[in-house]
């Protein structure tokens, strides 16, 4: 979709939303607006649990896999969105009138329960889902991509020249380069012809004028073949160097995986955060690769025709007609591309929960991948450098107060916490 | 400095000054030692040509590795449980209950798999404290020779075929009114015993029948007689000022020695605010821990034990004004003054007896009577469970079996005719009876006599329930699906008995019937709360008890005849190991391989001596070369290698029992004698001493024992081990007597002020260990959970012999005597009894560390915490940093122990079932590496990233070594120096604010091992202190 075509057709629906948001304030039976607070501190935070818990199955504006969110407070009332937020399956099974026919409604999706979340957290999020139902969806989520685009575009050609003008400078200074050698020779000639038209030259000049190149004399010359030996010599070596660098180095492994999962569509195109389905990635030394259980949250309903998706119903056994599981499962065997050797110790929640890198640090443009390939090198040289780099995120967070203290309050490389030191990661 | 310097010899053959011993005792490793086992090479191993094969041969086989890389396969669970993260651990609280030994427990598990138990803090009776052998009991689980499914005349079966033929037999018996008798252990689970009384009401005419392999039966029946109450009390040693043991081995192997552990190193706690401790008096014949951990230690014979109880019974009637018994006199040494002790205590001692004679045990009860301690140190309203053994109703059941009166009979999860000391004639019994079943997990010496098996799940697989003393109970719960095809016991007794109910559905409607008494909103919660803290204690009622002393008089003549004060002949006392015990965990490689806390003896067992038997035999003992002797016992003759053991009585030998097995598995196999045929039944009760027909027929063929300790010398040297006696120790002003100084430009100086080095920073964390010389028991919990924790391998006695056992934890035990080393005749005489003295020793963590500065790749560094790191994928195994290690803590990697059909006995990690055990997070070393410990970092940064995540500063919860959180007596403290609220900070009275790599330590107990050489440590040991009188010192 175009951007033009995608900014007219949300202010169509943006200015379609606001026709109803003010026909159906006029009518609305009961006002809970009073109870949702405006603070922007918690729509933020409200945001913020939106996105990374929400924006999976449902949208504002729109129908995903449950119902549009827009102007939900004015349908139900605030304590029965709490409830059903924080656990939709007890309300259904209470037999709540308007929560049973929503859950028929939607091809009896289940919820997950979010009974985690406080009550505060579900009325921030709450707050959110108001505030942007008042927003025309037109204007904003327009501003944000083009805002996206330009930075994007920023950061590509921030640094240096881009790299087609460089070959475009090179072929410039080749045909200059070559334009000069034809006129040298021209030059050459001329000479040669003049100094040979020329009476009273010795005959030893004019040897020395008229000699021509002995290819074969040259090539048989010591000179030449010390010379040709070196290079050989010094291209080999390089080349063995470079071969042994990279034995047990799989930077760019690709493999086929047994099911063709594409990151490029749910990551990239949907935008599904990846902890959604990496659940371990802030808590855990693995970041998890999911479990059919958490494809299904959304397959039970999304593609089910699709031949990928069978694969995920064989695997679990579930026969997507009747909605039923049995017992003949067969675990999915994933290709495993990222293998660091046993001897090395690496714990994901350690750089994404407390160091906040972004997983595309590692894993390169993985919202890009329609097949996962292996980005880095994964080599003691590239985990070594990026810690002589990285700044310490110690910011708001009191473990490192004696190093920021240490260090005047100045910056902090992970290097000077101890970062390079042996038994951080091997023990 | 003071002149009171004492002598420690790390064995005889040093106390005798052997020539041979002189010339090797400063090196490491002596030259005889041989490196090259290779045999046909012996001319010079490979030759240039050979090389240049093996060079070309490995870049080749390199460059081919290098082409593809291995497809490594990654799969993640189908539907995730919700509790169970990749990579993260859970903890289940459960409960460690083997023929009465208990613990309650943690089980750490990764991934579903159980790897490592630690003690649950929860527990009033083990409070935290586990034991090497409950440590090592995870191992025991993936174990390849238990059994993987039910067996039917010594073949695979299947559940259904041998439950319908044995409930068929069952029945048949029942309906013509045959006698079953189900025989097990000492059963202490309320819901068990409730199944086993089920079944037989259905099938009337069972009886269960308990013994136990160390039986305790002479307590059980002495209180009976004195009390009326037929069990063993609760003993409570925290609160006991004077301690007088009988041989009882409380602090190894007597009844609940984590408990008593936890309760006696209480009392042994001293710091410069409360300066009082126990008194502990031992009167035994083997040199056991409790012996060895005593004030005042008395070495008697077995026949002089009934007299020596009868002695103090005597002194204490004495001065307590009760009237006395008449008894052969003898003088015991330090009989009086343990008597004057315990009555100025009155109320706040305790004498306890290992004996199983029940005549002794109630003159013990008698003298505890008239000290007043019942209702203070011992308790006979909580009755304790750990034996229940009872030694004539077993007798009975052998008696009735031979005689073809029995016609079914179930063994559950015992193994009678290895372990019950009536194996011949139960042998010959089990013939007669018609059905008989093993519900044990291997085919043992029973089982495989037996016609049907229906093997019990593993602890670590089971539900149960436990009440190791009256209202103390303890859940059981599963931490791994079965392995096998094997069933839980109580099921297979369900199941036979009729009934269709799951023994997990059982056990929770007996607690909901039981001990639900709404102490929850409902049983749900109940039964969670309960599940998550593992322990529910309920209250009992208390009862007035008094003692009938009628039968003292009688108890007394029948001592008068049983012991004499001067037997001539040669006597036999049998003990159980801290490691191996009855034998149960035979199979288990990491008890096997861990070291005697007295002798330092792995893999076997064998014949203790004392030194003037050993001089009049001709066996000399040199690094563990001894001879074999010929011993024998009740017509019996036996061979065994000779132990000179310092602190045995005269006149008698030493075997411990759980040896000598046929059948436990390739690792427990035909290893040491088995010494249970000589347990003898006397007056209807087991007796584990023999006082007559026992003799010793001389020397045979030379013999290696593979001996831990053959290290190091450290004799005479006070820098090793430091002590006091608590009479100076109290006076104000006190310091310790070795303080080494350097003389400078500027006067004397303590080497810590000196030196060459810039020094570390440590801007955020320094980590350090206190280990306190005055409660270290030498129990040996903390080896094996180490072992445990990081992945240590087994090597095999032959590999032990060789001075190349790998574990990194050591516990270190000296002989003292206070005789000059010049005066051979009075080191003669201390070696006799001799002071002992454990020090736990590992890798030190240097702040100056000389491994460091040697090493030419640097693959061992200092960290910025001050932990000295060792990296296993830079190590060439040059070996100069064992070398240069002044502790003798570095382990080195001689041969691959993983995936080595050679080292098959290093069960962990040479099978796939094995491998389950081992801890993903710490590296399986291969061979030519270094190791050493590491103060588990893995659980130092599992701690630093818990604090990071949750944004604050690093506390003491956060992370501790795996040998401080074993500790059963708390003798180990792990922390964080830089912090000062932490708490080794506040136990070594660190100067507050100090930043400097060294620090000032103000606890004046406090001292580094080999001070002198400025190595700085960052381990700090307690000066042990002795709670005996300067006069006795002298003596």
């Amino acid at each position: 979709m175009s951007l033009k075509k995608y900014i007219t057709r949300l202010s169509f629906i943006a200015l379609f939303l606001v026709g109803i948001l003010s026909l159906s304030n006029t009518t609305a039976a009961f006002a809970q607006d009073a109870e949702i607070p405006t603070d922007e501190a918690v729509i933020a935070n409200g945001k913020t649990l939106f996105n990374n818990n929400c924006t999976v199955c449902h949208a504002v504006h729109e129908k995903v896999v449950g119902p549009a969110l827009i102007n939900v407070h004015q349908r139900r009332e605030l304590p029965w969105l709490i409830n059903f937020i924080s656990n939709s399956q007890k309300v259904i099974q209470s037999g709540d009138e308007y929560a049973v026919n929503l859950y028929n409604e939607y091809s009896k999706t289940v919820m997950p329960s979010f009974d985690y979340f406080s009550e505060d957290e579900i009325v921030s999020i709450l707050a959110y889902v108001k505030q942007e139902s008042a927003n025309p969806p037109s204007s904003e989520p327009a501003a944000t991509a083009a805002d996206g685009t330009q930075s994007a575009a920023g950061a590509a050609g921030g640094i240096g020249i881009p790299s087609e003008y460089l070959t475009l400078i090179i072929v410039g200074f080749v045909i200059v380069l070559v334009l000069i050698l034809v006129v040298l020779i021209l030059i050459i000639t001329v000479l040669k012809k003049f100094i040979n038209q020329k009476e009273g030259i010795e005959a030893e000049d004019k040897e020395y004028v008229n000699q021509k190149l002995d290819v074969g004399k040259l090539v048989k010359s010591n000179g030449f073949l010390f010379f040709v030996i070196t290079i050989f010599t010094i291209v080999v070596v390089k080349t063995v160097i470079d071969g042994l660098y990279t034995v047990g180095v799989q930077q760019g492994y690709q493999p086929t995986q047994p099911i063709a999962f594409s990151h490029e569509l749910h990551a990239g195109q949907y935008e599904i955060e990846c902890q959604y389905c990496h659940t371990g990635v802030m808590i855990s030394k693995s970041a998890n690769i999911p479990s059919a259980n958490i494809c299904m949250n959304c397959h039970t309903a999304i593609k089910t025709e699709s031949k990928e998706i069978a694969k995920i119903y064989k695997a679990i056994d579930y026969n997507p007609e009747t909605a039923e599981y049995g017992d003949n499962v067969q675990p999915i065997e994933w290709v495993r591309i990222h293998n660091l050797p046993d001897l090395a110790y690496f714990n994901h929640s350690q750089h994404v929960n407390v160091g906040g890198i972004e997983c595309q640090t590692c894993h390169g443009p993985i919202e890009e991948m329609a097949v996962v390939k292996q980005w880095s090198t994964l080599t003691m040289g590239w985990c070594i450098n990026c810690h002589r780099e990285t700044n310490v995120n110690s910011k708001g967070n009191d473990y490192y107060n004696d190093l920021v203290k240490a260090h005047d309050g100045g910056e902090l490389k992970v290097v000077d916490i101890g970062g390079l030191e042996c038994a951080k990661c091997h023990y | 400095m003071s002149n009171h310097q004492k002598t420690y010899w790390k064995g005889t053959e040093q106390l005798t000054n052997d020539p041979s011993f002189v010339k090797n005792a400063d090196k490491e490793f002596p030259e005889y030692l041989p490196v090259n086992s290779n045999k046909e090479n012996d001319n010079g191993g490979t030759s240039r040509r050979d090389f240049l094969k093996m060079m070309g041969f490995g870049i080749a086989a390199a460059s081919l590795a290098a082409c593809e890389a291995p497809v490594r396969k990654a799969i993640p669970y189908l539907n995730k449980p919700v509790d169970v993260d990749p990579g993260i651990a859970n903890y289940y609280a459960s409960t460690y209950s083997t023929g009465g030994d208990y613990a309650s427990i943690v089980v750490k598990t990764r991934e579903g798999r159980p790897i490592k138990i630690e003690g649950n803090k929860q527990s009033p009776i083990t409070q935290g404290g586990v034991s090497a052998q409950v440590e090592a009991s995870v191992l025991s689980l993936y174990d390849q020779e238990r059994l993987v499914g039910p067996l039917k005349g010594g073949k695979a079966a299947n559940w259904e075929d041998i439950d319908k033929d044995i409930i068929n037999q069952l029945n048949n018996i029942s309906a013509s009114g045959g006698q079953i008798r189900i025989i097990s252990n000492t059963e202490n689970s309320p819901s068990t015993l409730k199944v086993i009384n089920q079944f037989a009401e259905k099938f009337g005419n069972t009886e269960h029948v308990m013994y136990d392999a160390v039986s305790a039966y002479g307590i059980i029946k002495a209180n009976e007689s004195s009390f009326g109450v037929s069990g063993i009390p609760s003993y409570d040693f925290s609160r006991a000022n004077v301690i007088v043991s009988f041989g009882a081995d409380f602090l190894g192997t007597w009844l609940s020695p984590i408990e008593f552990t936890k309760q006696y190193s209480r009392t042994r706690k001293v710091s410069s605010e409360d300066k009082t401790m126990s008194r502990h008096y031992q009167f035994e014949t083997n040199l056991s821990l409790s012996g060895a951990n005593a004030d005042y230690r008395t070495p008697i014979k077995p026949s002089q034990e009934g007299l020596a109880v009868a002695a103090l019974y005597n002194e204490v009637a004495k001065l307590t004004g009760n009237s006395g018994i008449s008894t052969t006199k003898f003088e015991f040494n330090h009989m009086a003054k343990a008597a004057k002790d315990l009555v100025a205590t009155r109320g706040k001692s305790l004498v306890v007896s290992g004996s199983n004679d029940a005549d002794v045990q109630i003159l013990v009860n008698g003298i505890n009577n008239m000290l007043g301690n019942y209702g203070t140190t011992i308790n006979l309203n909580k009755v304790a469970y750990f034996k229940k053994g009872n030694d004539e109703q077993f007798s009975n059941f052998i008696k009735e079996a031979n005689a073809g009166n029995i016609d079914a009979v179930i063994f559950y999860n015992s193994n009678p005719v290895y372990d019950s000391g009536m194996g011949v004639e139960l042998e010959k019994a089990l013939t007669k009876i018609a059905l008989t079943v093993s519900t044990s997990d291997r085919n043992d010496e029973t089982t495989s006599l037996v016609k049907y098996v229906a093997p019990d799940h593993h602890f670590l697989e089971s539900w149960n329930d436990a009440e190791p003393k009256q209202g103390e109970l303890s859940l059981v719960q599963p931490t791994i699906s079965p392995l096998f095809k094997t069933r839980q016991a109580q099921d297979s007794f369900l199941k036979w008995s009729g009934s269709q109910v799951a023994y997990y559905d059982f056990l929770r409607s007996n607690w909901e019937s039981s001990y639900f008494a709404s102490q929850e909103p409902t049983f749900d919660i109940f039964w969670d709360r309960t599940l998550y803290n593992g322990v529910l204690s309920v209250s009992g009622e208390a009862s007035e008890i008094s003692m009938n002393t009628a039968d003292l008089a009688s108890s007394a003549s029948r001592i008068n005849k049983n012991y004499t004060a001067t037997n001539n002949g040669m006597e036999l006392s049998l003990y159980t190991k801290v490691s191996i015990g009855t034998g149960f965990h035979s199979n288990n490689p990491w008890l096997q391989e861990l070291p005697d806390p007295i002798s330092k003896a792995t893999w076997e067992n064998y014949a203790s001596i004392s030194q003037k038997m050993a001089n009049e035999l001709g066996i000399k003992m040199f690094e563990g070369k001894t001879s074999v002797i010929t011993v024998t016992i009740n017509g019996q003759t036996i061979e065994i290698p000779a132990l000179v053991q310092p602190g045995q009585a005269e006149g008698t030998i030493g075997i411990a029992l759980g040896y000598g097995r046929k059948k436990a598995g390739k690792v427990g196999n035909d290893i040491g004698v088995d010494a249970y045929p000589f347990v003898a039944t006397v007056n209807g009760v087991k007796s584990y001493s023999l006082t007559k027909g026992v003799s010793i027929d001389g020397k045979g063929a030379e013999y290696q024992l593979a001996q831990t300790q053959t290290h190091q010398t450290f004799m005479g040297r006070e820098t090793v081990i430091q002590e006091a006696l608590l009479s100076d120790y109290k006076k104000k002003g006190w310091h310790r007597d070795f303080q080494p100084q350097i003389a400078t430009s500027k006067g004397k100086v303590s080497p810590s002020k000196l030196t060459l080095w810039n020094g570390h920073k440590y801007n955020n964390h320094h980590w350090g260990l206190a280990i306190d010389l005055n409660s270290c028991t030498g129990c040996a919990a903390c080896t094996v959970a180490c072992q445990s924790e990081n992945n240590i391998p087994v090597v095999g006695k032959a590999e032990v012999a060789m001075r190349r056992d790998m574990q990194w934890m050591r516990i270190d035990r000296y002989y003292s005597s206070n005789a000059d080393v010049s005066d051979h005749e009075g080191l003669e005489k201390a070696a006799e009894n001799p002071e002992v003295v454990f020090q736990p020793m590992m890798c030190q963590h240097c702040n100056n560390a000389p491994c460091e500065t040697v090493c030419p790749v640097a693959a061992t560094t200092h960290s910025s915490e001050g932990l000295n790191q060792m990296t296993y994928n830079r190590c060439v195994g040059t070996r100069y940093c064992a070398n240069n290690c002044p502790y003798k803590v570095r382990r080195f990697n001689w041969f691959k122990y993983h995936d080595n059909s050679k080292f098959d006995k290093n069960t962990s990690m040479n099978n796939t079932l094995g491998k389950m055990v081992l801890n993903p997070d710490v590296t399986v070393r291969s061979r030519g590496v270094m190791e050493k410990c590491s103060m588990c970092v893995q659980r130092i940064q599992a701690g630093k990233l818990q604090a990071k995540k949750e944004k604050r500063k690093m506390e003491d919860k956060d992370a501790t070594t795996a040998c401080a959180s074993a500790c059963p007596s708390d003798a180990i403290i792990f922390g964080d120096l830089n912090n000062p609220d932490s708490s080794i900070s506040q136990y070594l009275k660190l100067k507050n604010h100090d930043d400097e790599p060294i620090k000032e330590v103000n606890n004046e107990r406090a001292y580094h091992v080999l001070e002198e050489l400025r190595v700085a440590p960052n381990v700090w040991y307690m000066t042990k202190i002795r709670n005996k009188d300067k006069v006795n010192n002298e003596a």
